[in-house]
């Protein structure tokens, strides 16, 4: 029964990843699309928030995002896996229900 | 034309939101009609001058070389706080190399990138006669 | 509005402005320039060239005064002046020159 949590909101302006972390159970995938995906960046105030939910859940970012904003992929937390359009998909698929943090 | 010092707050992301793009419009639109302007790098605005940024993954046009065009309109003080990089696990070097050219010292490449702390901002900030937010 | 160069049909907006601006050839701009009795000179390529590659690095076109600057810069004080750039381009040498070398209406414009 796991959940995919997607998240569009920069983790420094609203409290949507925040929210979500708190929320997501384990097992569940988050995935962070859009200005959302400046929060895989390694050394961030939110990075330990981040870290601790890689414990028991699995955290995505959407590469394309992550580029377009200038952040290379070698900086991220370790643990988060870049997906393309495609994995984003792929992850609607093969988790059973979807909730977007917006 | 009296001049007034113009200030442009930015404070969100490039591509996620339109701001970036609209601010960076009108910075240019005000700049032809021979203002003192001046850019301020706040939050997630930090991000609208990272450099390397690659839109190719998500379809929509990269306007951050546009920055690079700014010291032909005499637009060469941007601020950037320190603290806000700092938060996001970024520094100085991550941000592109803006320079502009000192027609007065034969054509001299300066750095229009200045990194402030969070104190100097709020100075910044209170010594403009007009302030616009994005 | 459509220009018709080489027999093919080239999308223009409603003040003759390339709607794509990946299409542009110098033929297109010299299809622009006849449309208003002008013929292409070497002089007026200069500038055609010279706003074709802001545009490449910056991504914009630039202002009036950017432009007149620039091209002081690059070809010589003589040519960097409103006069010379409006003997070229009579109806104001931002539109009239970014139009022909397949650029988008100058920001600050109107």
């Amino acid at each position: 029964m796991s959940m995919l949590h997607i998240v569009n909101k920069s983790p420094f302006e609203r409290n949507a990843m925040d929210s979500c972390l708190k929320h997501a159970r384990e097992g569940d995938a988050i995935l962070m699309i859009e200005d959302a995906a400046v929060g895989a960046v390694d050394g961030s105030t939110i990075a330990g928030d981040i870290k601790a939910a890689l414990a028991d859940k699995t955290v995505y970012v959407l590469g394309g995002d992550l580029a377009a904003r200038g952040m290379s992929e070698d900086r991220i937390i370790d643990g988060i896996k870049v997906v393309d359009y495609a994995g984003f998909v792929d992850l609607t698929v093969e988790n059973e229900k979807t909730q977007s943090w917006v | 034309m009296a001049t007034k010092k113009f200030m442009y707050v930015n404070r969100k992301a490039p591509y996620g939101t339109v701001y970036a793009l609209e601010s960076l419009e009108v910075v240019l639109i005000a700049a032809a009609f021979e203002q003192e302007v001046s850019l301020a790098f706040i939050d997630d605005g930090v991000y609208q001058i990272a450099k390397g940024q690659n839109t190719d993954g998500i379809g929509m046009k990269n306007f951050s070389s546009t920055y690079n065009a700014l010291g032909d309109y005499e637009v060469n003080k941007l601020y950037v706080e320190k603290e806000s990089l700092e938060e996001r696990g970024l520094t100085a070097d991550d941000l592109m190399p803006i320079m502009w050219e000192d027609e007065d010292e034969d054509w001299a490449e300066k750095p229009s990138v200045r990194i402030v702390s969070r104190a100097e901002m709020a100075d910044i900030l209170a010594e403009q006669e007009v302030t616009y937010s994005f | 509005m459509a220009l018709v160069v080489n027999g093919a049909e080239v999308a223009t907006d409603e003040e003759g402005y390339l709607e794509d601006l990946s299409v542009w050839t110098p033929e297109i701009a010299d299809a622009m320039a006849k449309e208003e009795d002008v013929d292409l000179s070497d002089e007026h390529w200069d500038i055609i060239n010279f706003l074709r590659e802001y545009y490449e690095e910056y991504q914009i076109a630039p202002a009036v005064r950017v432009l007149t600057k620039a091209v002081g810069k690059k070809l010589g004080k003589d040519k960097g002046n409103s006069k010379y750039l409006y003997s070229l381009f009579p109806y104001g040498p931002g539109k009239q020159a970014c139009k022909y070398a397949g650029l988008p209406k100058p920001t600050g414009c109107v």
